[in-house]
């Protein structure tokens, strides 16, 4: 049912008259809403030219505060995402092992690092990294957001490893097997390179959740990422809070949006393609976190696995 | 061992009782508004579509923690929204659920979505066969169905909740996440014990959490 139009019949001259209806009910109500908003920020003053001039007039705005900040923010998330994936790797093979004592220990970090939220990682890391390290108190936040990341994110990468190999047709193990490879050469050479357009939309869905999360490290441990430069803004530019806001959370929603839009190219690719099983682990639409899902093996060759089609 | 746990000092069971009650405020809030949300992107009137996809897009892709702080900095000290006033804690506490249910209804509405896309075209259909409409259709035949599949999904957004309402300690709720950051700085000798307490709690409201939706939604799903 994906086409949902298929929920109404095509309107007649009742129910577009209806529709009509319904429409210009919603934009009275969301006029009103939007109204409301405004009187209130009038009222306190925050729709003032000046709150909000200083974002197109004065580029040290940017120059001082918000891009330097992205670029922490960035970076973060970047050396989480690099530092993530084999440890990921690792873990999701470990995962897959045929000796249980790989796979327990790994099936136990795995589950213990993705029950745990993140901040709860990142304060212990800031406070593990400050007595038992020497790092330097200015790079300590990145250290332990990155850390945080890290731990959470490797036992995520983990999941969407296993289930991309899982989508495998068995008869690739078969083949393998059948030519001679062993265990790991099986895994190296005819799974895992598989798995890996499988599992590729996963990837960078996930990487929009770390990029959300880097956020959390300039709240709680004081690491100057975007969110953290809203405090520095209204402090020099006279309180222009509602404005910091609007603008940083822009900048987050367009980049998490181009990361968004990669994800989707890239599943509706993987989708397309002859080569592949045609399988792919798409983002779990409801979740915060990329699937654990694992799509169920084909039936018959050949057979696509579609999700959620129907 | 276990002398860093002075209950008198730090109020571990509160902590953790403000962490279930800022779940179960913002899970039953933003089940509505995801419903409603889902609702509106299906419905037949464009306008509504657009909004509901706009809405959706935008909260996902902002950070929580933007989203809370923004609540406290911005609607409460900047624009005075109190929601209904009370004392430093109150307000923070419903600032906090508010900003929850924002983000995490876009989660629900998604997972509602795909529930109806797991609904066949042909209950649909006969539905409005029989002259039944939008409403009709969606209240009688599909969301009764789609809700039966969406039990598992929704299971992970209620536990990626749980997880995230420790987003509440950035604007000073005083949750888990913000106590466990207290008894870190003062507790340094017992650092690697203060973690385990706190993470075997967050497991213990996780686990059962899952098992039990898990149960439920192979008992409820539709046999098809």
């Amino acid at each position: 049912m994906s086409d949902l139009s298929v929920l109404y019949d095509a309107p007649g001259p009742r129910a577009k008259t209806r529709n009509i209806l319904y429409t210009v009910l919603f934009v009275v109500v969301m006029a009103l809403v939007v109204w409301w908003v405004l009187a209130i920020m009038a009222d306190k003053g925050q729709l003032a030219g000046e709150k909000w001039l200083p974002f197109v007039e004065d580029s040290r705005v940017w120059t001082t505060f918000i891009l330097p900040g992205l670029l922490n923010t960035l970076k973060a998330a970047a050396l989480a995402i690099l530092i993530a994936l084999p440890f990921g790797v690792l873990l999701g093979v470990g995962r897959l092992s045929d000796h249980r004592w790989v796979r327990a220990p790994a099936g136990a970090v795995v589950e213990f690092f993705r029950a745990i939220p993140v901040l709860l990682l990142m304060l212990f890391a800031n406070q593990a990294y400050a007595q038992f390290s020497d790092i330097d108190p200015e790079t300590r936040p990145l250290f332990a957001v990155v850390t945080g990341l890290v731990l959470y994110n490797a036992s995520v990468i983990a999941e969407v490893v296993r289930a991309g190999v899982l989508s495998l047709p068995y008869g690739q193990t078969d083949a393998a097997k059948a030519i001679g490879m062993r265990k790991g050469q099986t895994m190296s050479y005819v799974l895992l390179p598989q798995a890996v357009t499988v599992m590729l939309p996963a990837l960078v869905s996930q990487l929009v959740v770390i990029v959300k999360d880097t956020a959390l490290g300039g709240a709680m441990l004081g690491f100057p990422e975007l969110l953290s430069r809203v405090q520095s803004i209204t402090a020099n530019y006279g309180a222009n809070t509602i404005a910091a806001f609007t603008v940083v959370a822009l900048i987050f929603v367009l980049v998490n949006f181009a990361l968004t839009s990669v994800a989707h190219r890239l599943e509706s690719r993987a989708r397309r393609s002859r080569k592949g099983t045609g399988a792919v682990i798409g983002e779990d639409p409801g979740s915060d976190v990329a699937v654990p899902v694992i799509p169920e093996q084909p039936t018959g060759d050949g057979a696509a696995v579609k999700k959620g089609a129907d | 061992m276990f002398d860093f746990l002075d209950l008198e000092r730090y109020d571990l069971l509160g902590a953790f009782w403000v962490t279930v009650q800022l779940t179960v405020y913002s899970a039953i809030g933003s089940l509505i508004w995801g419903t409603v949300l889902a609702a509106m992107r299906v419905s037949p009137v464009p306008l509504m579509r657009a909004f509901g996809t706009a809405y959706v897009n935008i909260m996902r892709n902002t950070p929580l923690t933007v989203i809370i702080v923004a609540t406290s900095l911005g609607l409460w000290q900047t624009l005075g929204v109190t929601l209904a006033g009370g004392t430093f804690d109150d307000i923070g506490f419903r600032l906090a659920v508010l900003g929850f249910v924002a983000y995490t209804a876009t989660f629900v509405c998604e997972s509602i979505r795909s529930g109806i896309n797991t609904v066949p075209v042909g209950q649909a259909e006969a539905a409005r066969a029989l002259g039944l409409s939008f409403t009709q259709v969606l209240r009688l035949i599909v969301l009764p169905q789609a809700f039966r599949a969406v039990v598992a999904p929704l299971a992970n957004v209620l536990i990626a909740l749980t997880k995230n309402t420790t987003v509440a300690a950035t604007i000073g709720v005083s949750e888990a996440a913000l106590l466990m950051k207290e008894m870190v700085e003062n507790e340094s000798q017992a650092i690697f014990l203060v973690f385990a307490v706190f993470a075997f709690g967050f497991i213990l409201l996780t686990l059962p959490t899952g098992l039990l939706l898990g149960w439920v939604s192979k008992r409820v799903a539709v046999k098809r």
